[in-house]
C-alpha cells in the first residue's frame, strides 16, 4: 500500500512557480486560494537564498485532524489527508495546528460554500464517487483515481516538486544526495542530525515575492 | 463516523499505477541508472507517464474519456507552449470543443512534462475573457465595435491610399510582424510585405538577439543557439552571462540541475544576484554593462596561464593572435577591476574553473545583447569559447537562449528589413531567387516597390520606427516619413522611449493592432480616432511549426477553434491581400482550406506554406523538414533520447528531434538534422559540420579556410574548402553525379540558389562534404565598427571617469537602417550636463518567471496575474535608506527624459548599491495613472501597472539596432 508524500528539493527549486499554476489550472482554484505556494527564504542573499514549495504535507499524524471538532477529515489508504466539506464549519481550528498553512477560507465560490475550508488534496478529491460533478465542484479533479499522481509535481519544471509514494520518492531523494555527496538544505535537516545546515548561519529570512 | 474512502478498494483502477510504480522504482534504485527513465519522470512514483510511454495517444484519451461524466467527445491535441524557446510540449484534452484539461508531456525529449507557471497555466488561453472579441475601431476617444467587413474596408483603404499617394509610398506603411505567429505565418508576412512593395517590416527578433545573430554569424557562420538546451548535460561548467534562465527558460534548468548533479560546475555573472545566481557555484557580480571587460579579464588569464587550446585556434581561428595581443595589455586585473568591479583573485578563479572544466558552455540572453555595444558583447563570449575550443563540442558551445516560443524561427524566416527569408539579404540575386521560388515574375515584384534602389535597402527597424515617424524628413533615407504602423503580434511597452512612442503614435494617421489581445498599443497613445484593433487567433487556434531555441521545429495541431471572432494571422494576411489586389500571387500553388464550422474564412494551408519554405531555404537548411516528418517527430516524441535528441530505432531512427536546423537538402535527402553546430567529430549527414566559409578564402594574405585534417568526419576533402557552387563541383569532378534534371536546374548555380537541392545531395551524401565550405571561425570581425570587441560605456551611464575613458561610437548618418543614430553626441551631452549626480543610479530591467514579453497575454490570465500583481523596482537597502524609502512603499522612479513611472520599492540585497532594477512585463499605467478607461470594455488586462519603458532612454547598437535597455540611469524618491 502506498503512502503518499511530497518532497521539494530546495536544490532545484527555483521558485517557478509552475506548481502553483499547475494546480489552479487542474482544479479551477479561484483567485485568492492557495493550495500551494512557493516561498523563497533569504531572498537575495549570496549563498543563502533557497525556494520550496508548500502545501499541505499529509501528514501521518494529521495535527488539523487531531483537533477538528466536527472530524471532518480523514486520511485515505494511501496517506492522503482529505476532509468533507459538507460537515465542515469553517471554524479555522485546523488553521491553527497546521505547520505549514495549509488551510486556506475562501470568501465564496464552488470550492466550498461560504466559509468552509479548502487544501491539497494530492489530487485525490474528496468522500463523493471518483471524478464525479459533485466531487470536481467541491475539491477540484481526482487524479489519484485515474492513476496519475498530482498535477504541481508532474508539471514541475525542474522535478524539484516530488508526489508519490514515500518509498520511491526517498529513493529518488537518495541518489541525488549521494550524486552531490552532501545532505540537503531541508527544513529540519540540521535538527535531525545535529550539524549546522549551509544556511544556519545567516541573517534571520525573510519572505519576499519577486 | 465518515465513510473513510480507499482507493484500492477499487481493485484494477489502481493495481496497474501500483505495479508500474514498482518497476519504476527498481529502474531508478538500481545500480545502473536508465538516465531517461530518472530524468523524464524524476520523483514521479505512479502514474501518466509510464503509460503514456507504452500506450498510443489516443488511448490515453480514451482511456480518461471513459471515466469523464459528461460523457462528451474526448480528444487529446498535441501543441507546444507559447510562452518562451524551451519549446514544452503539451497535450491538450479537449471535450465537444472545449479545452477541459492539460496534461504533460512526459514523452518529450525537451521537457519531458515539465513546465514553469506560465507553461502549466496555458489552457487559460481556451477561456481567453480578456481576449480583443471582435474587430473594433476607436470613435471619438471610445472602442465601438465594427464588423470585420467594414474593418477591413476601411483599413485596407487607408493603406492603400498611403501606398498610391506619391508624396508617401509603400515605404510610409511600418509593419511589426511577430516572433509569435508561426513559421509560416511569418514567413508569409515577408512575402506579404515584398508584395506591398516595402521592406520597412521587423519583428521582436531586433529587440532580442539581433546583436546575437549578427555578431555569432559573422564570427562563425550562423547566429543560432549552437548546441541545444539538452546538450547542457554534457557540459562540465556552464557561464550564464546576461541570462536569468531560471525565470526566463525556467524549464533550461532541468537540463543544468541534472547536469550540476553530475558534476557540471555553474557560474552566473549578473549585476543581480537573480534566481538563477542562486543556484550557482560561484556568483560574480558585476557593473551593468561590463561583459567585455569581465569575459576578456577571463582570457587575460587563460592566456597568461596557458589554459586555451593551441591547436584547435590554429586549426579553426582567424585573428586570435590579436585579440591576445589585445586582451594581455589592455586587460590587466587592474583595468578590469575598475571597469567591472571584480577583483583579480575572484577573475582568476572563474577563468581556471572555466578553462579547465572541459567541455565548458556559456549562456548569454539579454543581458549581453541589448547594448550599444551588444554586438561586439556577444563577440566577446565566443572568442572565449574560441579561445577554449568549446565551439563544435557536445558539451560546449554557445547556448544561446532565444525569447519568444518561434522568435529563432521569425528571425530565420520571417518579417526582416534586411533579408528575405533564410537570410539571402535583399540584393538583386536573393529576390531573383525568391520570386523564381514564390513562382512570380521578378519585374512584376521590383515595379511593386517604389523603385529598384529602394527594394535593395534595408528597410527601418522595430526599435526606431519612432524615429521613421518623428524625424525631420529630410534625414530619413526614404521617400518620407512613416505615416501609418501595424502591430502585428507586438507588444510596444518591451520597446524604449515610452515617452516617445506615444508622441509617434499620436503622430501617424493610423495605427492598425491585429493581435489576439488589445495590447498597450490600443491604450497608449491619446487619440481620438485612427485606430483599428482585428482579433487574431492565438497559436492554439490554428496549426503549425515553431523553431524552439536550439534550432528544433516542432508542429502544433490545432486545439480549438478561435475564439470569438478571431481569425488565424495567415487568413487576415490573404484577406488583405485579396484587398491589395495581389492574393493570387501570395498564394500562387497553395492549397486552402475551405470554411466550415470551425473556420469562418478561407485560408491558405499551413502545410502548403511549409512546403514553400522548404524550397527555397537552402541556406540555413529549412529544406528538409517537411511537415510529414515535423509530424512524425511529435507523434514518436518517446523514442528520441534526451541527452542526444536522437531517435534510437523507431521510425525516425538516426534523426534528431525536430530536425534541428541546418537540415539540409531535400526532404527526400533524409538529413537528420544538426543537434550541435560545427562538430567535426560527426559526418555532415549526421549533423556534423565545420565552420563557414563566408568571409572570403583570404585576408590580408593570411588564408581564412580551416587548415588542414580540420574537417568533418569522413569528408571526402581533407582541407579547408570555399562554398559550393557549380564551378567547384565542376572543379572536382562531382558534377556528372547529378541527374540530367538537376544539372539543368543547378547550372550557374550555388548550393543556396539551386533549387534541385541536387548540388547539396552530391556534396553531402556522396563526398561528406559541407556546402557552406570549411573555414575558419574570426575572432576579429573586420567589417563591424570593433574589429575586435571594445568595451564603450553607455550613452547614460553613472560613472564620468570611465564614459571618458571609454567613450561610445561617433555619431552615424541618415543611410543606417534609415534613420540617424546619434552616439558620441548624447553621451558628451550627458557628461557635459553633469546628467549623473542628478541620475545616480544604474537602471536596468528584465522578466519575471510569470510573464511573458509585454505581458498584456500573461496578464490576462488569472493564475498567473494572481502571482504577480504590481510592478516594482529592486533597490538596494543603502540606497532606499539614503532616499527614506521603505520595502513596499510607492515610489517614482524618475529619468532623465522627464519622464517618471510610479512602482513599488521592493528593498532587497538582490542589486547592490547603485543598481536597480524593474521587470518590463507592466502596462496599462502610464505615468502614476492607470489608463482601464483607454483599453476597449472587457479587454484590459487584469493586472496593470507603470511600464519601465515609458522611463528609459535613447541608445542603440551599433550594427543592428538594438535597443540598450539594461544600462540607463534614473532617480528614485518616495511618492
Amino acid at each position: 500500500m502506498a503512502r503518499m508524500k511530497f518532497i521539494c528539493d530546495a536544490e532545484r527549486c527555483i521558485e517557478c512557480n509552475g506548481c502553483v499554476t499547475a494546480c489552479k489550472n487542474e482544479h479551477d482554484v479561484p483567485w485568492g486560494v492557495n493550495r500551494r505556494r512557493v516561498v523563497t527564504l533569504n531572498d537575495g542573499i549570496v549563498g543563502a537564498e533557497r525556494s520550496i514549495s508548500v502545501a499541505c504535507m499529509h501528514c501521518s499524524d494529521a495535527p488539523c485532524k487531531a483537533v477538528c471538532p466536527v472530524n471532518c477529515f480523514y486520511t485515505t489508504d494511501d496517506g492522503v489527508v482529505l476532509h468533507d466539506k459538507d460537515l465542515c464549519i469553517g471554524c479555522g481550528y485546523c488553521f491553527y495546528a497546521c505547520p505549514f498553512g495549509a488551510p486556506q477560507f475562501p470568501q465564496a465560490g464552488a470550492f466550498g460554500l461560504r466559509g468552509k475550508m479548502d487544501k491539497c488534496t494530492f489530487c485525490a478529491g474528496g468522500p463523493e464517487k471518483d471524478n464525479t460533478k459533485g466531487e470536481i465542484e467541491k475539491y477540484g479533479r481526482n487524479r489519484l483515481a485515474e492513476g496519475k499522481l498530482p498535477a504541481c509535481a508532474e508539471m514541475c519544471s525542474t522535478k524539484a516538486l516530488l508526489a508519490g509514494d514515500g518509498d520511491v520518492l526517498s529513493d529518488i531523494y537518495r541518489e541525488r544526495v549521494m550524486r552531490r555527496g552532501r545532505g540537503g538544505d531541508l527544513w529540519g535537516h540540521a535538527t535531525a542530525y545535529g550539524v549546522k545546515a549551509a544556511t544556519s548561519q545567516q541573517p534571520a529570512p525573510t519572505q519576499q515575492k519577486s | 463516523m465518515l465513510v473513510r474512502k480507499s482507493h484500492d478498494t477499487d481493485g484494477a483502477r489502481f493495481d496497474a499505477p501500483k505495479s508500474a510504480l514498482r518497476r519504476l522504482g527498481s529502474a531508478i534504485g538500481g545500480a545502473t541508472l536508465d538516465r531517461r527513465a530518472f530524468l523524464k519522470r524524476s520523483g514521479l512514483g505512479v502514474g501518466a507517464g509510464a503509460f503514456a510511454s507504452s500506450l498510443p495517444l489516443g488511448f490515453v484519451g480514451t482511456a480518461q474519456a471513459a471515466k469523464s461524466e459528461g460523457g462528451g467527445k474526448e480528444e487529446v491535441k498535441r501543441t507546444v507552449c507559447t510562452h518562451c524557446s524551451v519549446g514544452c510540449a503539451i497535450d491538450a484534452i479537449v471535450e465537444n470543443g472545449v479545452w477541459t484539461r492539460q496534461e504533460p508531456v512526459f514523452d518529450s525529449p525537451i521537457n519531458l512534462g515539465a513546465h514553469c507557471a506560465k507553461g502549466a497555466a496555458i489552457r487559460e488561453h481556451g477561456h481567453g475573457e480578456h481576449r480583443l472579441k471582435y474587430p473594433m475601431k476607436l470613435v471619438n476617444g471610445k472602442y465601438v465595435r465594427v464588423s470585420w467587413e467594414q474593418a477591413m474596408n476601411e483599413v485596407g483603404d487607408k493603406l492603400l491610399a498611403i501606398r498610391n499617394d506619391k508624396a508617401a509610398g509603400p515605404d510610409s506603411v511600418f509593419w511589426v510582424g511577430s516572433s509569435k505567429h508561426n513559421n509560416e505565418q511569418a514567413y508569409l508576412l515577408r512575402k506579404f510585405v515584398s508584395m506591398f512593395g516595402s521592406n520597412n517590416c521587423d519583428h521582436q527578433a531586433r529587440i532580442c538577439h539581433s546583436t546575437t545573430v549578427a555578431g555569432v554569424a559573422n564570427t562563425w557562420g550562423y547566429g543560432a543557439m549552437t548546441n541545444s538546451y539538452n546538450d547542457m548535460q554534457n557540459s562540465k561548467c556552464a557561464l550564464y552571462i546576461g541570462s536569468n534562465a531560471a525565470e526566463a527558460h525556467p524549464v533550461s534548468m532541468l537540463h543544468m540541475l541534472h547536469a550540476k548533479e553530475t558534476g557540471c560546475k555553474m557560474i552566473v555573472v549578473d549585476p543581480r544576484y537573480t534566481r538563477t545566481a542562486a543556484k550557482a557555484d560561484e556568483y560574480v557580480r558585476i557593473r551593468s554593462g561590463t561583459d567585455i571587460p569581465f569575459l576578456f579579464g577571463m582570457l587575460h588569464h587563460i592566456f597568461k596561464n596557458g589554459w586555451e587550446d593551441k591547436k584547435y585556434i590554429n586549426d579553426r581561428v582567424y585573428g586570435m593572435d590579436k585579440i591576445k595581443e589585445e586582451v594581455m595589455t589592455k586587460w590587466t586585473p587592474a583595468a578590469v577591476e575598475e571597469a567591472c568591479g571584480v577583483k583579480e583573485d575572484q577573475m582568476y578563479k572563474v577563468a581556471k574553473m572555466f578553462a579547465e572544466s572541459k567541455p565548458s558552455t556559456i549562456v548569454w540572453c539579454m543581458g549581453q545583447t541589448q547594448h550599444t555595444i551588444g554586438n561586439a558583447m556577444v563577440r566577446a563570449s565566443c572568442i572565449l569559447q574560441l579561445a577554449l575550443g568549446n565551439i563544435g563540442v557536445s558539451g560546449g558551445g554557445a547556448n544561446i537562449f532565444r525569447g519568444h516560443d518561434n522568435v529563432q524561427g521569425a528571425t530565420d524566416v520571417g518579417p526582416n528589413p534586411d533579408s528575405l527569408p533564410g537570410y539571402y539579404g535583399i540584393n538583386t540575386g536573393a529576390w531573383k531567387h525568391w520570386a523564381a521560388v514564390w513562382g512570380t515574375d521578378y519585374e512584376w515584384l521590383k515595379g511593386r516597390f517604389q523603385s529598384q534602389t529602394m527594394m535593395e535597402k534595408p528597410g527601418t527597424t522595430v526599435s526606431r520606427w519612432i524615429d521613421a515617424v518623428m524625424d525631420d524628413p529630410n534625414t530619413i533615407d526614404q521617400e518620407t516619413n512613416v505615416k501609418a504602423i501595424v502591430f502585428w503580434g507586438h507588444a510596444p511597452n518591451s520597446q524604449t522611449r515610452g515617452v516617445e512612442m506615444k508622441k509617434a503614435m499620436e503622430k501617424v494617421d493610423l495605427m492598425v493592432i491585429i493581435d489576439p489581445y488589445p495590447t498597450a498599443a490600443a491604450a497608449m497613445p491619446d487619440r481620438k480616432e485612427g485606430v483599428y484593433l482585428l482579433p487574431a487567433c492565438t497559436q492554439f487556434e490554428t496549426s503549425g511549426s515553431a523553431t524552439a531555441s536550439n534550432r528544433s521545429i516542432q508542429w502544433r495541431e490545432r486545439v480549438i477553434s478561435p475564439l470569438f471572432e478571431s481569425q488565424t494571422d495567415h487568413a487576415i494576411m490573404y484577406a488583405f491581400a485579396k484587398k491589395f489586389g495581389f492574393a493570387e500571387q501570395l498564394t500562387k500553388g497553395y492549397k486552402f482550406v475551405k470554411p466550415d464550422g470551425d473556420r469562418k474564412w478561407e485560408e491558405p494551408e499551413v502545410e502548403s506554406i511549409l512546403r514553400e519554405i522548404n524550397r527555397g531555404t537552402f541556406t540555413i537548411g529549412y529544406s528538409g523538414q517537411s511537415p510529414e516528418r515535423l509530424k512524425l517527430h511529435m507523434k514518436h516524441m518517446h523514442t528520441f533520447d534526451p541527452k542526444t535528441l536522437k531517435a534510437n530505432g523507431g521510425p525516425c531512427n538516426g534523426e534528431y528531434f525536430g530536425l534541428p536546423w541546418p537540415c539540409y537538402g531535400t526532404p527526400e535527402m533524409k538529413h537528420p538534422g544538426s543537434p550541435n553546430l560545427y562538430d567535426t567529430s560527426k559526418h555532415v549527414m549526421d549533423g556534423g559540420g565545420n565552420f563557414r566559409a563566408n568571409f572570403g578564402v583570404e585576408r590580408e594574405g593570411v588564408s581564412l579556410l580551416a587548415e588542414d585534417g580540420s574537417h568533418s568526419k569522413g569528408a571526402d576533402l581533407t582541407t579547408g574548402y570555399p562554398e559550393l557552387d557549380h564551378v567547384l563541383l565542376k572543379k572536382l569532378g562531382w558534377w556528372d553525379e547529378l541527374t540530367e534534371e538537376e544539372k539543368k536546374k543547378a547550372e550557374g548555380k550555388n548550393w543556396k540558389t539551386d533549387l534541385s537541392g541536387g548540388m547539396i545531395r552530391v556534396f553531402m551524401k556522396n563526398h561528406g562534404c559541407h556546402p557552406f565550405g570549411n573555414a575558419k571561425a574570426r575572432a576579429i570581425v573586420w567589417n563591424f565598427p570593433d574589429g575586435i570587441p571594445q568595451h564603450r560605456e553607455p550613452l547614460y551611464g553613472t560613472n564620468a571617469d570611465l564614459m571618458k575613458k571609454y567613450p561610445t561610437h561617433a555619431d552615424k548618418g541618415g543611410a543606417f537602417w534609415r534613420v540617424k543614430t546619434l552616439y558620441k553626441s548624447v553621451q558628451d551631452k550627458n557628461l557635459a550636463d553633469g546628467v549623473a549626480t542628478k541620475f545616480p543610479l544604474i537602471l536596468t530591467s528584465g522578466r519575471l518567471v510569470e510573464y511573458e514579453g509585454g505581458g498584456e497575454e500573461t496578464r490576462s490570465n488569472p493564475w498567473l496575474a494572481e502571482l504577480q500583481q504590481e510592478n516594482f523596482v529592486e533597490i538596494n537597502e543603502k540606497d532606499a535608506n539614503d532616499r527614506g524609502i521603505r520595502n513596499n512603499e510607492y515610489v517614482w522612479v524618475k529619468s532623465p527624459t522627464g519622464a517618471q513611472i510610479k512602482v513599488k520599492a521592493m528593498v532587497t540585497p538582490r542589486v547592490g548599491p547603485g543598481t536597480t532594477f524593474i521587470p518590463f512585463h507592466f502596462s496599462g499605467w502610464w505615468q502614476g495613472k492607470d489608463i482601464l478607461e483607454k483599453y476597449p470594455d472587457g479587454a484590459a488586462p487584469i493586472v496593470r501597472a507603470e511600464a519601465v519603458n515609458t522611463a528609459t532612454t535613447y541608445g542603440y547598437d551599433s550594427v543592428t539596432m538594438m535597443q540598450e535597455t539594461k544600462t540607463t540611469i534614473c532617480e528614485i524618491v518616495r511618492a
